[in-house]
């Protein structure tokens, strides 16, 4: 009898588990499903079943898996007929890429100091740190808006790029990597006579690499969508990033949006891909008590 | 002499970064704190004219009001789906694929997936579709209109949106924090003759505030990032059930009203700087108990 309850209750919760992993599995593909359905279908296919959103009609609107009529119409005319697009997915990468680069030379040195340097203050610096890297955009954009101002850097995608620059929150990512370097290797390097810059770039660097490359794979998915920034300070729409593009285009070119959000979405899968360990190291990295 | 090679090195790898921080977050920072106490146009000393103005402006009150009540509901929410996700989860042996499922609507940009939003949550969308088919198979209700962005049910989809973006790296937190937990500890336990919510309850969760503390922190920090969903879906003006702190942030912004931004900023601030370090003394104390 007693066996019978356990293994009743052992297949209970297998039956959880599998549904624990069918459910979320749903709606994270479900929205990706629509999209490349979307992409890929003809535009009177798509303005047919979206019609009750243009008519105010009582129907509800309708989707197919597979498209009646699938076309790559639109995908040709986003990549051949539209250079606007271009200028707008080149935007996107030049700015996350600055920004990573920028993080890279500014935030690496600094979480190395905070990481290996044990100084009276340095306790109270990293606080501070931590502080600014939780503070919303909202309420620095005043502040960054002055200064942006100041140094004429408005409606340039300086404005954007610099303030990122000097985000705390890479730094503190990659402080997790360096702490997990056990410092008896520094000491023996110092005994050998190694400078300190040596030690950073010829032990720190390698060995601390997890932190660095979650704190880029965090920050590319960050920036990539990045939108609050480039709303407040880039007026003119030939600067904006994708991420802010996207929005602008009206259900009448149904196909044409779904479209550019495949096309925005594939280099964020293509890091989510390669990079999910480092992204899952880097979240337990944001956790790490100091 | 160490020590003062010490302080060198430090400064020199520090200085970079700390330049820009001074140039980029605390003097404008001190500048907006200033402004906060004049007026936007003359730059005249008010004393706390602005704070009086912020605080009897009705938009402002009703901006705090919501987030307040957004911050309230999600971020338990939020800690409870994690953890009934994440301990099941601990005890599978390959867990990874799920993990990644849970993880990629972090990867997902915002604006690539408010297309299907708007599909699903309009008024003659899935939602709805959904909803009238199981009310048909049921037999209990008809069809379903609801509009679900323009009435109070438009706050929901934004805790909906929130709860589906932030659970993965949740799960991945309360993982990394229940591996952490001694497994003797548990197998202690079981042989005392625990039931496995008693271990739950008086084992594993007080092992685990500091994940708690984390998590709490980030899931904070990342709800204010649901402006992009909110004014994605319906603009710099929608229902006010959504009107929340970002918008009357970007709405100031845009009409330049600075000496209510200045002010705002500093409430808004200065009530962050006080959680956070609240938060931080818990943290602490715990983890020296």
């Amino acid at each position: 009898m007693k066996k019978k309850i356990y293994e009743a209750a052992k297949s209970l919760q297998r039956a959880f588990t599998i549904f624990l992993l069918l459910l979320p599995g749903f709606f994270v593909f479900f929205p990706i499903i629509i999209l490349i359905t979307g992409s890929v279908m003809d535009q009177y296919e798509i303005k047919e079943y979206l019609n009750p959103i243009f008519t105010e009609a009582f129907d509800f609107i309708t989707w197919k898996i597979m498209p009646d009529y699938p076309s790559f119409a639109n995908y040709g005319k986003l990549l051949f007929m539209t250079p606007q697009f271009f200028v707008l997915f080149w935007n996107s990468i030049r700015m996350t890429a600055c920004i990573l680069a920028g993080q890279l030379f500014v935030g690496v040195p600094a979480a190395w100091a905070f990481a290996v340097y044990r100084v009276r203050g340095s306790r109270m610096l990293f606080a501070l740190y931590v502080i600014l890297m939780l503070l919303p955009f909202q309420v620095t954009m005043l502040s960054s808006y002055l200064v942006l101002n100041r140094l004429s850097l408005l409606n340039t995608q300086q404005a954007i790029i610099m303030p990122a620059v000097f985000s705390t929150f890479p730094i503190f990512l990659t402080y997790g990597g360096f702490r997990g370097i056990p410092s008896q290797l520094f000491e023996a390097a110092r005994v050998d006579g190694a400078s300190e810059r040596t030690i950073f770039l010829k032990i720190g660097i390698p060995l601390g690499k997890s932190g660095l490359l979650s704190a880029m794979v965090l920050g590319f998915l960050e920036y990539w969508n990045m939108m609050e920034q480039p709303m407040a300070f880039l007026d003119d729409k030939a600067l904006w990033p994708l991420s802010l593009y996207l929005p602008e285009i009206n259900w009448a070119q149904a196909g044409f949006a779904f479209c550019a959000s495949v096309i925005t979405l594939i280099p964020a899968v293509f890091v989510f891909t390669f990079g999910q360990d480092y992204l899952e190291q880097g979240i337990i990295y944001s956790g790490l008590k100091e | 002499m160490r020590k003062s090679k010490n302080r060198i090195s430090f400064l020199i790898f520090l200085a970079p970064s700390f330049a820009g921080v001074i140039v980029f977050v605390l003097t404008p920072f001190a500048d907006v704190l200033k402004r906060s106490f004049e007026t936007a146009v003359t730059g005249r000393f008010t004393g706390a004219a602005n704070y009086r103005t912020i605080f009897q402006n009705q938009a402002f009150l009703l901006a705090v009001k919501n987030t307040f009540r957004f911050t309230f509901i999600c971020i338990p929410l939020l800690v409870v789906v994690g953890f009934v996700i994440a301990w099941p989860l601990s005890k599978l042996k390959n867990a990874g694929t799920i993990k990644a499922i849970y993880l990629f609507p972090l990867a997902m940009p915002t604006a690539t997936i408010v297309l299907v939003w708007k599909m699903v949550f309009y008024k003659q969308g899935f939602l709805n579709i959904f909803l009238t088919g199981l009310g048909q198979w049921t037999g209990t209700w008809g069809q379903v209109q609801t509009d679900y962005l323009e009435t109070e049910a438009a706050f929901w989809v934004l805790v909906c949106s929130y709860i589906w973006k932030n659970t993965g790296y949740t799960v991945v937190l309360w993982l990394a924090g229940i591996a952490g937990i001694p497994a003797e500890l548990l197998d202690a336990a079981k042989v005392d003759g625990a039931g496995s919510f008693q271990r739950i309850w008086y084992i594993v969760l007080p092992n685990l505030k500091g994940s708690l503390y984390t998590i709490v922190i980030l899931s904070f920090l990342n709800s204010f990032k649901i402006y992009r969903e909110a004014y994605l879906v319906a603009g710099a003006y929608p229902h006010k059930s959504i009107y929340l702190l970002q918008h009357i942030f970007n709405n100031w912004f845009v009409n330049l009203e600075l000496d209510k931004m200045a002010a705002a900023a500093v409430c808004t601030g200065g009530f962050l700087f006080i959680v956070i370090l609240l938060l931080q003394k818990m943290w602490d104390r715990d983890g020296t108990s």
